[in-house]
């Protein structure tokens, strides 16, 4: 059986891409996908754990956060597309200002 | 229908009255108005009537005072319980029917006398709403319920002296009477927290009995029931008018006449005397606070009368008049006297209020002129007012056979008989009585003798309405009777008044026998040759020539009051006014709270200042900072797991 710990290391791994790639990309559409990234590395921290412990809360909480990614990717993407539309523009550094 | 078992009934009608005239008022007519200030009142007299009758059965029967609790108002589990209790002995009897009586007469004549005014309804509704607080305050079983009766006429005096509220004097007389008024209720209030912490009650009777079996102050001892009735008596200084809180009363002249005849001569002002008379059993238990009340009622007596004396506005004369003889009956209270002080009270509210009314028809005839020196030869014009007012002159005076002559003559018996300072006390009154029938009889001359001095052809004087001089009449004719009770006692038989009060006064009184019966003889020989001596003086002075010599020296002095208000002015008023301004204003209220508050918001628009650099509208420096922030966290939550000893060995 794999151990736990692989799981984790990857699961950190993943998140550590997301965060650098939030950082330092300029496309929002690359910094919505490293936000899915880091939700998702977390979800796998959380399957691990729960098979670890063998208990199913860890999956119950994946399958929530599942819903809240979902939620979240309908919101950012509407904020996308409109801010891309007045902005003409999909680089973060030109949406430093709250009115156009 | 038992009238005493719903005693509440008696109060209860004026307020309804107030309320109706109060809200639906200003949409009736005069008419409609009329009934329900005259009705309520009316039947309320009727009530007090029946209900003592019904307490003289009672009191026939048991031998003691008729108290019912009716509702618990204030309940503190065990410790306190003030509750809406009525109490009825002979005392409340006495105020009771003084109040509806000449609260009844005072409505009727109102409705004469507001007839042209603005605000009819609302000055209805006002006097109404007072009849109901001076009933709670004469009925009340316990202090708390007399101090909601005592503030609430406060309130109702308040407004109706500023009853012409556009008048900035009038507004400024009010509010002056208001605050006066608080000064005395200071001390009123902790004189019942004293009681209260001394006797765990303020029940009328457990109080006064577990008072009764006290041992008395001695003289000069400033014992806990000396302070209290002091405190009591400060109260009592302001709603009675005595020195040194008498400056508010003839100020409120401002009010209309039929107020200053119900509320500033007859009823509210003798609240003081009231509530002094029914504390008796706590006054006699504390002979330095008696020394005090009588030494400070006669010397109220004496000086408001010598302002008197040289007044030329005839409702400021009666004003002062009122303060003098409120003199006296707390002089009467002060020596022991409590029933001769009860006796005066009743017959002063009648010939005081007929003389403030007698005074308010003539204004009314003279379209509003209130100037004594502008009046002159009315005699002849008004003819029912004039002897009306004669009456209510003769009376006050002191000339048997009216009414003052035989209250003022107990007062004075009983000053006499007083030990040690009673004839120096007496000489005192009886001075006061000397310029009272002075200050009166001169009110007269310039009033209704000689020829006018105004111009006949621009005032036109006339003869008020019946429902002015029918109150006057009936009070006419009480003033001449209402002293009555007391005169078989001059030919060896009882004073009927004093035996009446005596289950209330029980022992207290002073002792009669052959001897001071012809002391007493003796003495108002004396009072009337005094009555006598100032009616001839005034005779002199005003019967023929009344021109208005220059105002110097004495006269002067007397006229602008000793200049008292003056005197409160700069010693009491300016520096409270300076302190409030410099210090509590500029200081405290501008340098100190709105400094705090202002340097609060002025504090967090700097640090806003320093710190809205962090939002630079970045978004990727956001995420740094959120990931930077994330660490901490981590750091803070995982160290101590990471190092158990720093937390003293967790687990």
């Amino acid at each position: 059986m794999v151990p736990t710990s692989y799981y984790l290391i990857l699961s950190a791994i993943l998140f550590g891409l997301g965060v650098v790639a939030f950082v330092f990309k300029r496309n929002i559409i690359t910094i919505f996908m490293s936000i899915e990234l880091m939700l998702n590395s977390v979800n796998l921290a959380f399957v691990a754990f729960s098979r670890a412990f063998g208990k199913s809360d860890g999956e119950v909480f994946v399958l929530f956060v599942i819903v809240v990614a979902a939620a979240e990717a309908a919101v950012g993407l509407g904020i996308i597309i409109l801010t891309a539309r007045n902005r003409r523009s999909l680089n973060v550094e030109r949406v430093d200002l709250l009115k156009l | 229908m038992p009238i005493l078992e719903n005693l509440w009934i008696i109060p209860l009608l004026p307020l309804l009255g107030a309320i109706l005239n109060g809200l639906l008022g200003a949409k009736w007519s005069k008419n409609l108005v009329n009934s329900v200030a005259l009705g309520s009142t009316g039947i309320s007299f009727v009530c007090a009537i029946e209900a003592v009758r019904e307490f003289l059965a009672y009191y026939e029967a048991n031998h003691k005072a008729w108290v019912k609790p009716f509702f618990d108002w204030i309940v503190a589990y065990n410790d306190a319980r003030f509750g809406f209790d009525l109490q009825m002995d002979q005392l409340t009897v006495v105020m009771l029917l003084v109040v509806t009586g000449v609260g009844f007469l005072i409505h009727i004549y109102s409705t004469g006398y507001m007839a042209h005014e603005e605000g009819y309804y609302r000055f209805f509704s006002y006097l109404n709403l007072f009849m109901f607080f001076m009933l709670i305050l004469v009925l009340a079983a316990n202090y708390v319920l007399l101090f909601v009766g005592w503030e609430g006429v406060g309130l109702c005096s308040y407004l109706l002296i500023g009853f012409y509220f556009f008048k900035k004097s009038a507004a400024d007389a009010g509010k002056k009477a208001f605050i006066v008024n608080r000064i005395g209720d200071f001390g009123f209030m902790l004189g019942m927290f004293l009681l209260f912490r001394t006797f765990h009650t303020l029940d009328f009777n457990p109080l006064f009995a577990q008072a009764a079996t006290m041992q008395p102050d001695a003289m000069g001892q400033f014992g806990t029931l000396t302070i209290a009735c002091l405190l009591l008596f400060m109260g009592a200084t302001g709603k009675s008018a005595q020195i040194p809180l008498y400056v508010w009363l003839p100020d409120a002249m401002e009010g209309p006449t039929p107020v200053s005849a119900l509320i500033h001569a007859a009823t509210m002002v003798t609240a003081g005397v009231y509530v002094v008379a029914r504390s008796h059993v706590l006054f006699t238990h504390a002979p330095s606070a008696m020394y005090v009340v009588a030494i400070i009622g006669c010397a109220t007596a004496f000086f408001a009368a010598t302002i008197g004396l040289v007044q030329s506005d005839v409702k400021k004369v009666l004003a002062y008049s009122t303060v003098s003889q409120l003199g006296y009956m707390f002089l009467a209270c002060g020596v022991g006297a409590f029933g001769a002080g009860i006796f005066h009270l009743m017959t002063h509210a009648f010939f005081k209020a007929l003389l403030f009314l007698s005074a308010g028809s003539v204004i009314h005839a003279m379209g509003g002129e209130q100037d004594m020196w502008h009046m002159g030869g009315l005699g002849k014009k008004i003819r029912i007012t004039f002897y009306c007012m004669l009456c209510g002159t003769i009376a006050i005076a002191g000339f048997p056979p009216f009414a003052g002559f035989f209250s003022k003559d107990a007062i004075l018996f009983a000053a006499f008989q007083h030990e040690p300072a009673g004839k120096v006390l007496y000489v005192v009154g009886l001075l006061a009585a000397i310029l009272t029938s002075f200050y009166m009889f001169r009110l007269i001359w310039l009033t209704f003798a000689g020829e006018p001095r105004f111009d006949e052809h621009k005032v036109h004087v006339h003869e008020s309405p019946a429902t002015m001089t029918a109150p006057l009449s009936i009070l006419a004719v009480l003033s001449l009777v209402g002293g009555w009770f007391a005169a078989p006692a001059f030919w060896g038989g009882k004073d009927y008044f004093a035996e009446f009060l005596s289950p209330v006064f029980s022992g207290e009184e002073v002792a009669g026998g052959d001897s001071a019966h012809q002391l007493e003889w003796i003495l108002s020989g004396v009072a009337v040759l005094a009555a006598a001596a100032g009616l001839a003086v005034a005779w002199r002075m005003y019967s023929k020539s009344v021109r208005r010599g220059p105002s110097t020296g004495l006269h002067k002095l007397l006229y602008n009051k000793y200049y008292v208000d003056e005197i409160y002015q700069a010693a009491i008023v300016g520096p409270l006014v300076w302190l409030s301004r410099n210090i509590l204003w500029k200081l405290v209220d501008a340098g100190i709270i709105d400094g705090t508050v202002n340097g609060v918001a002025h504090g967090a628009a700097g640090i806003g200042d320093v710190v809205r650099h962090a939002q630079s509208g970045n978004t990727r420096s956001y995420a740094v900072w959120v990931i930077f922030g994330a660490l901490v966290i981590f750091a803070i939550v995982f160290w101590p797991l990471l190092h158990p000893a720093v937390v003293g060995g967790v687990r």
